[in-house]
């Protein structure tokens, strides 16, 4: 074991950390320090994922019977609704980028926070206007479009809260802008001296990806929504059919964020992946540039494929055809990043911590989520499989094997940085074994469910798919236990878990120089790099782990 | 308790072969890579697992051909599903053109069908086996989606617009049908059969629902409505162009450009008239919008395209066979774009 | 930036100077990038409605065309005259404070908030204009001359207050900017040392002329010419 280091010099204590140098609540809800900011959003995030979880657990549960007897069809649009809302714009979108890239970007640089510190606390709050309103939405009796808000049914047939809920994704949409754009800006401008492009690890050059698709993208959805709250007040607007207004084009425009959209949520989860791999292996990653710019080629490239969710839509079959095309470039840079991340083990130092074991689960269940996609892209196929539960079963393997798994391996990796405390290991593995499990049957039972017709957002379904939704209601009961448990540990670990040294993992990276918790400014002085990414080798040649690893 | 238990879906349509086909092709080759990547993981997460003498890993050499590998292997993989998924596409596109042809209407929270014979149905469709069928869809009020998972069809049904999809079944049977386009409340009781018949039964199935047939309906409509004031076919000048032969033929517009008349320029015309003048007249023509309904226009329709002489019918191919030409996409070749 | 590091100490002393930079040129180059990039974004805002407007002028280009002929040509003229004007004396504002010229940076901060202010005026007459011709959206829509062409031409109608309405709040919002830079430029807060936020805000405002810029040929003049 090597975890679970004291600290270097003890004698040093209490020393003084973003969590102890000032107390009370306005230190924390009018806090410029991005590591305070990102606690912030850790509560509110974390929070909002339970919300989110709480509706596909009841819809698993009306799903065990194929008549619809536990809720009414209406309360069941509604949960399926809400569950996209609550998962995709208040938790997977934001999760990874606002707490773990919040917490680690400057850190990761070695700068002393982002470039807007002001702007990053007006973006949490008006993360929290976004969340505390779409609360608010719920209570009032929610939503009932789909998170996709389809024209006519939103604008003309809707008898739920569209216009707030919209306005909401609006608000949030910026709050996700403005974060976006800090970090680029901080990027750019606020590495420390030595920290060129190719010593950043693999989270930033992710985030930064990300960055660019939250800066282009979200805009367009911001104006959709706009228009489209617009067209439902006033009773006239640009998708009305009555003056000639086209469905298709809100799908054009709504699929011009969204489907840039599915990249913010897993690149930085693939950053995630990348650092936490090299640190379990201790090896620098495989093909470190080829991962670098995979990230920029997916951010790129994802422009470029919104169509290929309207395959039966009615659009031109030839421009189907060029949505294809370009949905299978897209397939390569996660390819090239898959192998990267296998070949990293290779000839390694491999162990099973927890994070460990959420990035290797990630690696399988990203590469099933993956490959599934090849089966949407496909023109032929996807006509029978669009709008079915096969493509419910694919985005949940790339949103919770992919994203979920990446950001539950992040917070155990950083878990002690961020809090000074090491997580219970035991439980820890448990947790992450029983959501692998869980997951899997959860979710595999739905491509076959899809392939065999079950369209997706059906309250009521034909009794000869009930046993592979049973099937699934029983993994998702599962998972949901693998899910409540970190919650658990990690609250009990604020108190009683054991205190971790500046490096308890043996790693690399900026972020293992300061102390755990770090101060408020970071570093004590600003570091100067001349070593690589991921520099293992250079590392425990130059006897830099003697004060950090146990021996 | 569960007895029927599928896994698999019937296949039940010409191109549902080839589609499973192509499905099973899929598995394959993801499947092994997949595996590959699952098996690499596992085989070196056991081999190279932290050990007293494995604490510190040797430098390990970049290896620039392993990553052109990764590269331009997948993508070769990539690009054969790509041109095997865009041929199935483009034959599902690609109605003959022998089909028979079956209005659809869907209206939340039903499926309302209307056969060239004069029979309508709702929720539950009967087709003749072995012979090509030819769906025209279009909604009364929100996207709905046609989707008949042993014919391995599917198809969103637009307002305002007409879309279509075909199939040929090749297995006698009752298949489901369900809209899978979300709709509202009753999304998922939207749902109904298609039952696909022998020649033999099929028949006397349209015998015991026969009624005056749409096109003849067409035609009374088109009386009562005096479209016949205008639109005659004789007389030295007419006000309005004559429709005899109009149906699949290419018209050109008053400001030069040239379309061909399907059923979405049909509808058009009849509901917004001002949008596309043919050349030589003039915008007299008042807008139909809300004097005739849904199934009224499939009875104009259906009388429109009977005057159509039979060798003028649509030609083959993609373009004029997709009636879902949607508004935004303009199909190349049909002159639709501005000079 | 290494080198930036050493010779930042020497403006650690300026009163600006945030406490995570390193230097005032690092602050400043941080906060010119910020709002290129936030720019961008706003490209991409508006490029939404631009699509919008693309695509139905190329499926109703004849409703289009008449709509526009009720355009009053001469207002927008002037309007666009008015911001042109304006984008100089913001050129200008960040040239006074780059040389220190302290009454004159007021001054042209003034000079363009009142052009600013004379735009959303002459823009209010129009919207009047619009209203009175009964050429706003809805029920009591009419299009005198082309009455056939009315459901579409509803559409140019719908595009027009949108394009128009939300270029007016970016200009009402770069007022409130314009009003905040003002009162730091009379408390002298800004010289050479220390004008990113004129130059940020001068920024933003060149963009909203730019959106104005093409939305005048838009929805004025294309297709006056028949």
């Amino acid at each position: 074991m090597t975890s679970a280091v004291l600290d270097t010099n003890p004698g040093a204590e209490p020393r003084t950390t973003y969590i102890n140098k000032e107390y009370g609540v306005a230190s924390w809800l009018l806090t410029i320090d991005h590591k305070r900011i990102a606690i912030l959003y850790v509560i509110a995030i974390t929070l909002m994922f339970f919300v989110g979880g709480l509706f596909a657990v009841l819809m698993r549960v009306e799903l065990l019977t194929p008549q619809g007897d536990l809720m009414t069809s209406d309360t069941y649009n509604k949960m399926f609704t809400l569950h996209g809302i609550v998962m995709i714009f208040l938790f997977l979108i934001p999760g990874i980028p606002a707490v773990l890239g919040n917490f680690l970007l400057p850190i990761q640089i070695g700068a002393k926070d982002l470039a807007f510190p002001k702007l990053n606390l007006l973006s949490w709050y008006l993360y929290m206007i976004g969340a505390i309103g779409t609360l608010v939405i719920i209570m009032l009796g929610g939503v009932d479009t789909g998170w996709t808000f389809y024209t006519p049914y939103s604008t003309a047939y809707s008898n739920s809260h569209v216009v707030l809920m919209t306005l909401g994704a609006f608000v949030i949409g910026f709050s996700s802008i403005l974060t976006g754009l800090n970090f680029m800006v901080t990027v750019h401008r606020m590495r420390a001296p030595g920290m060129t492009w190719f010593r950043m690890p693999l989270f930033v050059w992710a985030l930064y990806g990300t960055s660019i698709i939250q800066l282009l993208a979200t805009p367009v959805l911001a104006i959709t929504l706009l228009l489209l709250a617009a067209e439902r007040l006033l009773g006239v607007g640009i998708f009305d059919p009555a003056i000639g207004g086209d469905p298709i084009l809100y799908q054009h425009l709504f699929w011009f964020y969204s489907h840039p959209a599915v990249y913010i949520m897993i690149l930085p989860a693939m950053g995630v992946i990348s650092d936490v791999i090299a640190a379990f292996s201790r090896k620098r990653v495989f093909g470190y540039e080829f991962v670098a710019f995979s990230s920029l080629g997916i951010a790129l490239l994802g422009f470029l494929v919104w169509a290929h969710h309207m395959f039966v839509a009615g659009i031109s079959v030839y421009s189907a055809m060029i949505f294809s095309f370009l949905s299978m470039f897209v397939a390569v840079p996660s390819a090239i990043k898959i192998f990267n991340w296998t070949f990293t083990l290779y000839r390694g130092s491999v162990s099973y911590h927890t994070p460990m074991l959420y990035a290797l689960g990630f690696l399988g269940l990203f590469a099933v989520g993956g490959v599934t996609g090849l089966f949407l892209a496909a023109l032929g196929l996807d006509i029978h499989v669009h709008d079915t539960y096969f493509i419910v079963a694919h985005f949940h393997y790339i949103m919770v094997g992919g994203t979920v798994m990446a950001y539950f391996a992040g917070m155990h990796y950083w878990w002690p940085k961020m809090t000074g405390r090491m997580y219970p290991e035991w439980w820890g593995r448990l947790a992450a074994m029983l959501v692998f499990v869980g997951f899997n049957l959860a979710f595999f039972p739905q491509f076959l469910l899809g392939y065999l017709g079950m369209p997706r957002r059906y309250h009521v379904y034909v009794p000869e798919f009930q046993v592979l939704n049973v099937m699934s209601s029983a993994g998702a009961s599962i998972l949901g236990v693998g899910y409540a448990l970190p919650l658990l540990y990690f609250l009990w670990s604020l108190k009683y878990g054991k205190k971790a040294g500046a490096n308890p993992w043996g790693a690399v990276g900026l972020e293992w120089a300061t102390s755990s918790p770090p101060p408020t400014e970071n570093f004590h002085e600003t570091p100067v790099v001349t070593w690589e990414a991921y520099d293992y080798h250079g590392f425990t040649e130059a006897g830099y782990t003697e004060g950090s690893r146990e021996r | 308790m569960f007895t029927d238990f599928p896994l698999f879906p019937e296949a039940a349509s010409s191109v549902a072969r080839e589609v499973d086909q192509l499905y099973w092709f899929l598995i394959a080759v993801t499947g092994s890579a997949t595996a590959l990547v699952v098996i690499l993981v596992i085989l070196f997460a056991v081999k190279y697992r932290r050990t007293p003498q494995n604490e510190v890993p040797a430098h390990e050499p970049e290896n620039k051909y392993l990553e052109y590998a990764w590269i331009v292997i997948p993508f070769i993989a990539f690009m054969a599903i790509y041109f095997w998924g865009a041929k199935l596409y483009f034959e599902i596109n690609r109605p003959p053109d022998d089909a028979l042809e079956v209005w659809a209407t869907g209206k939340r929270w039903m499926w309302k069908f209307q056969h060239v014979g004069g029979q309508q149905e709702i929720n539950e469709l009967h087709v003749p086996l072995d012979r090509p069928i030819r769906m025209i869809m279009a909604s009364e009020d929100v996207i709905h989606s046609f989707y008949l998972p042993s014919m391995r069809v599917k198809r969103d049904v637009l307002p305002h617009r007409y879309t279509s999809v075909w199939f040929r079944p090749t297995k006698v049977g009752r298949y489901h049908l369900f809209c899978a386009e979300y709709c509202g409340t009753e999304h998922s009781r939207m749902i109904g059969s298609i039952v696909v018949m022998p020649q033999s039964g099929y028949q006397s199935w349209l015998a015991g629902g026969a009624v005056a047939s749409p096109v003849e309906q067409g035609r009374e409509l088109f009386t009562a409505l005096a479209c016949d004031t205008c639109h005659a076919d004789e007389g030295p000048r007419a006000r309005g162009p004559a429709l005899t032969g109009l149906f699949g033929s290419e018209v050109r517009l008053r400001n030069g450009q040239t379309v061909v008349a399907d059923e979405n320029y049909v509808r058009e015309s009849i509901l917004n008239p001002a949008a596309k003048v043919v050349a030589g007249y003039e915008p007299l023509m008042p807008s139909y919008q809300g004097q005739v309904d849904e199934q009224q226009l499939i009875y104009l329709l259906t009388f429109i395209k009977s005057l159509a002489p039979e060798a003028e019918r649509p030609p083959d191919g993609g373009a004029s066979n997709d009636a879902t030409r949607s508004t935004i996409t303009g199909t190349p070749g049909t002159g639709n774009r501005r000079p | 930036m290494s080198a930036e590091a050493h010779t930042g100490k020497e403006h650690h002393g300026h009163p600006r100077l945030q406490h995570h930079f390193e230097s005032m040129a690092q602050q400043h180059e941080a906060s010119s990038l910020g709002m290129w990039l936030f720019l961008t974004t706003e490209i991409l805002f508006f490029g939404g409605l631009f699509v919008a407007y693309t695509l139905y002028r190329w499926l109703y280009y004849d409703a289009f065309i008449a709509a526009s002929e009720h355009q009053n040509i001469l207002l927008g003229g002037i309007n666009t005259a008015v911001l042109i004007c304006s984008s100089l004396t913001v050129a200008m504002s960040v040239y006074f404070s780059q040389t220190n010229r302290q009454r004159a940076l007021v001054w042209m901060l003034v000079i363009t908030m009142m052009l600013g202010l004379a735009f959303l005026g002459i823009k209010a007459v129009e919207y009047h204009e619009h209203f009175e011709h009964h050429l706003v959206p809805g029920d009591h829509f009419q299009l005198p001359g082309a009455p056939h062409l009315a459901a579409q031409a509803q559409m140019f109608y719908v595009l027009y207050f949108f394009m128009t309405g939300l270029h007016a709040f970016h200009m009402v919002i770069g007022l409130g900017i314009y009003a905040w830079l003002l009162i730091r430029a009379v408390k002298k807060e800004f010289g050479p040392e220390y004008y990113s936020p004129i130059e940020a805000g001068g920024l933003y405002w060149h963009f909203v002329d730019i959106v104005w810029i093409f939305l005048f040929p838009l929805l004025y003049l294309i297709g006056r010419h028949q």
